[in-house]
């Protein structure tokens, strides 16, 4: 309780942003915000009663033109435990089939009173975009290969819940980093906490562009694996890439596959993330998946306290005109 | 901190003498110490519940769990705050069930906030009491709550501020009218 008087959490009093769209534009401070927001989120999770009344009588609307099932769950788990009235909107179920643009089913929903809209879709952009039609907030869940906030916000509570803090560690992205939106967002939020970020993977899944990001590039994991505190294992994305980017999963697994045998030679603290949904035996084996430098539970734990504190600020975020 | 138009009406050393009132009232609220737990509500509540337990465990040998409740998320007026205030999070680590829970705050005012504080500890079990202490009593209630220990009542208009300082938070302990 020693930390209570002036924490930084104190910046949560300067919070105004409506929407969490990206991390690119956001300031360290309010990464460093929503993360201490999250702290104090961990606690109703581990409630008998899991509820807070702070959004009673808002309405959470999960817009998804992707399929997922973590994410939606766990933004609408997040959105009821805050006392939030929440409704899922899946592609497969809405009238886009018959034609209607995104836009006008978007609109058509948030004419139904909807305070906040979380939007998940395959074209970059889409969640910006709606943020300027629409007069609720928008919080992205995932846009094709842009970005995916929450998902690196809750990697990056992980590593700071663990290692105690982001500065000065050294995190290694593995994988697919060209379609992964995931790695994006975590190269802004570690950068911007001033972690030292290397991507490494195969050379046509690492995209030239990547080194303007100022992170390191690697093609070899078994040359940089003793230097990581952190491994981050991004999913290969075969829904995303046409395939050809590598000769095999096989030859992939043998160089980039996180195994028993070759943690022995990573640091004895290394912390191990995998976003899921994780495809056992291609990016790391089950022995390790399961094993004890894993975070991979806890990683979807904290999630929920990570969206609960997104939705919590975000509405705190919007003018209230009438009131002041 | 300090204006013009600010003015002390308790010192430090006359704080002291309070806390001494304060404790000695409190204590008759406590029937089993092994089944009563203290519980201050953020922020300034949290160390008042702390110097009363080390009174008490220096008179008595009591030694009771001290917790801290941030009414934040059960505000009635998040809606329309002007800004969104600071979650700095509940931190209650023994069960609430079937204890007396001695509820502390600096200053009671209009009762919200100690209704938003019931709230949010009978969200976490079922006491089997809560009694309110706290420091000062400024009057000006708008729920049917009031204190069961109170070391100090003043009259103010609801334009006048009664803060309470405590030296873990402020630097210096006092009571000042601004």
């Amino acid at each position: 309780m020693a930390t209570e008087v002036s924490g930084p959490a104190k910046s949560t009093e300067l919070w105004t942003r409506r929407h969490l769209l990206d991390l690119e534009h956001l300031e360290p401070w309010e990464i460093e915000a929503i993360l201490d927001t999250a702290s104090a989120f961990r606690e109703v999770s581990e409630r008998s009663r899991k509820k807070v009344p702070a959004l009673q009588g808002k309405v959470v609307v999960n817009l998804f033109f992707e399929p997922s099932t973590r994410t939606r769950t766990s933004f609408s788990l997040a959105a009821k435990r805050l006392s939030a009235d929440t409704v899922d909107f899946t592609v497969s179920s809405s009238s886009m089939a018959k034609g209607e643009t995104f836009i006008d089913t978007a609109k058509n929903i948030e004419a139904m009173g909807v305070d906040i809209m979380v939007v998940r879709h395959q074209t970059p952009g889409t969640p910006h975009i709606l943020a300027r039609k629409l007069q609720c907030s928008v919080i992205n869940a995932g846009d094709g290969g842009h970005e995916h906030p929450t998902q690196a916000l809750l990697d990056v509570f992980t590593i700071r819940e663990v290692k105690g803090r982001i500065r000065g560690l050294t995190v290694g992205l593995i994988g697919d980093i060209a379609h992964s939106r995931v790695a994006r967002s975590n190269i802004w939020a570690l950068k911007k906490l001033g972690a030292h970020v290397i991507v490494c993977g195969p050379p046509t899944l690492i995209p030239r562009s990547i080194t303007k990001l100022d992170v390191e590039i690697a093609y070899s994991l078994d040359e940089i694996l003793p230097r990581c505190d952190v491994l981050n294992v991004l999913r290969i994305q075969f829904e995303r890439q046409r395939g050809g980017l590598f000769p095999s999963i096989q030859e992939y697994f043998a160089l980039y596959g996180v195994t028993e045998e070759r943690l022995r030679r990573a640091k004895d603290d290394v912390l191990l993330l995998a976003p899921g949904p994780i495809n056992r035996g291609i990016e790391l084996t089950p022995g390790v998946a399961d094993g004890e430098h894993s975070a991979v539970l806890r990683q979807v734990t904290n999630g929920l306290a990570v969206r609960m504190a997104v939705l919590y600020l975000v509405s705190g975020g919007q003018p209230r005109s009438a009131a002041e | 901190m300090t204006t013009q138009r600010e003015q002390v009406i308790v010192t430090g050393e006359e704080l002291d003498a309070l806390l001494e009132y304060l404790a000695d009232r409190a204590a008759a609220l406590v029937g089993d110490p092994e089944r009563t737990a203290l519980v201050g509500i953020r922020t300034r509540g949290v160390p008042l519940a702390q110097r009363l337990a080390q009174r008490w465990q220096t008179r008595y040998g009591w030694q009771l769990p001290i917790g801290a409740v941030d009414i934040t998320l059960y505000r009635d007026d998040l809606d329309i705050a002007p800004r969104w205030p600071v979650l700095k999070g509940t931190e209650i680590e023994f069960p609430v069930d079937d204890r007396v829970i001695l509820l502390v705050d600096d200053v009671l005012y209009t009762g919200r906030t100690v209704r938003a504080a019931m709230d949010a500890l009978c969200d976490l079990g079922r006491p089997k009491a809560i009694r309110l202490v706290v420091l000062v009593d400024r009057g000006g209630r708008e729920l049917p709550i009031q204190p069961d220990a109170v070391a100090l009542r003043v009259d103010a208009t609801p334009r006048e501020r009664i803060e309470v300082r405590l030296r873990e938070i402020d630097g210096e302990d006092g009571i000042v009218r601004r």
